[in-house]
């Protein structure tokens, strides 16, 4: 049966294109996700951020974990949807997930210690989470493509890393337009979203990306 | 004591090669005689799948076929029964298509060979797993398995049951009633009821699906289930 299967394979044979590689594809999808960050740009208010971010260097920290967390979260979702490619690649995003948390974590830690209340014009919980998980929406069905254009040989990892990388992008693109630190409520909101995210994009995903 | 003899040269070119690395064009170069068998074979399939990527069709076919014995050790190696192991290396052919375009003619071909191998005797042995536990198995195995320690009632019964049971698969469509009697009643293995129908293993394990509820509802109806 393999004979006759092998035959109809290489009958039907048509010259393909090879697949760049994962590295390159990763970074195609940060070029998206960076023009995405452009058109919210012109909705910053880059003096209030800068503030910001020298009042609390932690709400940075966790900016640039969630960045980070994103582009890593990306590479890896590419390298583990090529085949003979280690599973450990799914450890790359950890260290920056790890900062991201124990940044976010400090920072609300910090408003609750000081009795921070909340400016006029910050973003209410909800709305944070709307925010991630509408941003991510795009970002993840992009990714996805990609993605299926390549074998997961484990789509459930694969669409899950692409759920954090688009979780993680949308996240740090929050900082943009809600410069404020997190309060625990708020930071409940984004962890929730940023779940969800990936539980869909793990559930939607997985079935189109085998 | 004399000293042991010096190893062939295959093991010492075994223990110190490296791959060489990738020309300026992306493949790589071929080893001289005398190079390490896996390397040899490895950059073999290498240039045969980078052919196959520009539509070469004959080093398509000699790969697969290269390819057969390799993935059938590997299937093996996993714990996947021997009836099975033709349908899970027709899977992994069938991943090789639809992979081909990711691999990498400067990456050795061999671990993405393994790799795709291994996943699906993976998938293969979760599949059958599950499978094992669904119900229909179980109403299968219930209908074809009869009880041979009923008393005469029951054996009278159960004839009765049998007569309705005969009746109820009779009147099944033909597709339906195929599957029934050679998956369930003459217990053939899904390969040889595909080979003996002409129909995909798919399409039989649907319609014997489809039959099983059949039949339940027929049952039902009669007063038997």
């Amino acid at each position: 049966m393999s004979d006759a299967l092998i035959a109809r394979l290489a009958g039907d044979l048509q010259p393909i294109h090879r697949l760049a590689a994962p590295w390159t594809r990763a970074a195609l999808w940060l070029c998206a996700a960076l023009w995405l960050a452009g058109i919210l740009a012109l909705f910053t208010d880059f003096t209030a951020l800068s503030h910001r971010l020298m009042a609390a260097p932690d709400m940075g920290l966790a900016a640039i974990g969630a960045v980070l967390t994103g582009m890593l979260a990306a590479v890896a979702a590419f390298m583990t949807s090529v085949p003979g490619r280690s599973a450990w690649w799914a450890a790359l995003p950890a260290p920056a997930l790890v900062l991201w948390l124990a940044a976010s974590g400090a920072g609300c830690l910090r408003t609750d210690a000081i009795g921070w209340t909340k400016p006029e014009g910050a973003m209410h919980p909800m709305a944070c989470l709307y925010f991630i998980v509408l941003v991510s929406a795009p970002l993840a069905g992009l990714l996805v493509w990609q993605i299926m254009r390549a074998c997961p040989l484990r789509p459930a990892l694969t669409a899950s890393l692409a759920g954090l990388a688009s979780a993680g992008t949308a996240a740090a693109l929050l900082t943009l337009i809600h410069p404020f630190d997190a309060t625990a409520t708020d930071l409940t909101a984004h962890f929730v979203a940023v779940g969800l995210v990936v539980v869909g994009v793990r559930l939607l995903g997985a079935t189109r990306v085998t | 004591m004399p000293s042991p003899p010096d190893p062939p040269s295959f093991f010492r070119a075994r223990r110190t090669h490296r791959y060489r690395p990738a020309r300026k064009n992306g493949t790589r170069p071929f080893r001289p005689i005398g190079a390490p068998l896996t390397e040899t074979i490895d950059v073999t399939l290498s240039a045969l799948m980078a052919a196959a990527q520009d539509g070469d069709s004959r080093a398509y076919q000699a790969l697969l076929r290269a390819c057969v014995p390799l993935a059938t050790a590997t299937i093996r190696r996993q714990g996947i029964p021997p009836d099975r192991i033709e349908d899970v290396l027709q899977d992994v052919l069938l991943t090789i298509h639809r992979a081909r375009a990711t691999y990498d003619p400067r990456r050795p071909f061999l671990p993405w060979l393994r790799a795709i191998a291994q996943r699906r005797a993976i998938d293969a042995l979760r599949r059958r797993y599950r499978q094992a536990a669904t119900e229909i198995q179980d109403e299968a195995a219930t209908l074809a398995t009869p009880d041979t320690a009923a008393d005469a009632d029951d054996t009278l019964a159960q004839a009765d049951r049998a007569h309705e049971l005969a009746a109820a698969v009779r009147a099944l469509p033909p597709g339906q009633r195929q599957a029934v009697e050679l998956l369930a009643l003459q217990e053939h293995s899904l390969e040889q009821a595909a080979a003996e129908t002409g129909r995909t293993k798919v399409a039989l394990k649907v319609n014997l699906h489809r039959a099983i509820h059949a039949l339940r509802r027929k049952l039902a109806e009669g007063g038997h289930v």
